[in-house]
């Protein structure tokens, strides 16, 4: 039973890329392209947490914490280079 | 015991799968950026919650396993979910100028703090002249 439900919790996420990716493509801003790819990095931690779930391994909440870390830093400093032109002043 | 952490688990994942699916349909459907930044919040909080629940149950109840990265995981995300929408909001109310227009009056002599050019970093000396009645700059 939790393996369907991981293949279809795999089915929604790979959507919801998709769709991420399809406000990341189209988006008229720069920042809406920055909050697509914010909300791209979390559907990403969200099928690894699935991959891990189906593998029954627990080597990758590592690869989980590494992408929530990344992601958070990345949208910061492409916040920060908008505001004020650079990333560290 | 073991059928009713599967049930769990299952519902669980079901439940994430669709916050994080609506979290996505929002971001693409909503017109506008400031409500666009409503929808990835949820997809966070709610569906990356249920999923690292259920990750966790399944690693204790069923493999036996106590595993605590996923608290880890659970308490950076709660905790950068909202600097990372102050971030995005605040650069995008600083960049956009026809929000700027559209914002409502504050009511007092003092204007938003995000625009406020005396209120910034940049004139720590002059914002006391610019609220002499002791209002915060």
């Amino acid at each position: 039973m939790i393996a369907i439900a991981c293949y279809i919790a795999i089915v929604g996420i790979s959507a919801a890329i998709l769709l991420s990716a399809w406000r990341l493509a189209i988006g008229p801003d720069t920042l809406d392209r920055v909050l697509a790819l914010d909300t791209l990095v979390i559907n990403a931690i969200a099928l690894v947490v699935v991959v891990g779930i189906l593998y029954a391994t627990t080597m990758y909440f590592e690869i989980a914490m590494l992408f929530a870390m990344v992601g958070f830093l990345s949208t910061v400093a492409f916040c920060k280079y908008k505001l004020r032109g650079n990333v560290i002043e | 015991m073991t059928l009713v952490a599967e049930i769990l688990v299952a519902a669980l994942i079901l439940i994430g799968t669709f916050f994080i699916l609506v979290g996505s349909i929002g971001i693409v459907k909503l017109p506008d950026m400031m409500r666009r930044l409503h929808a990835p919040t949820k997809a966070t909080t709610l569906g990356i919650g249920a999923m690292l629940i259920a990750s966790m149950l399944y690693f204790l109840m069923i493999r036996g396993i106590p595993s605590l990265h996923e608290l880890m995981i659970t308490i950076f995300m709660f905790l950068t979910a909202p600097v990372t929408a102050f971030m995005v909001a605040k650069a995008h109310i600083l960049l956009d100028r026809k929000t700027q227009e559209e914002l409502s009056p504050t009511g007092v002599d003092v204007g938003w703090a995000t625009l406020d050019r005396d209120a910034g970093s940049t004139s720590k000396a002059k914002a006391p002249l610019a609220a002499p009645d002791g209002q915060p700059g």
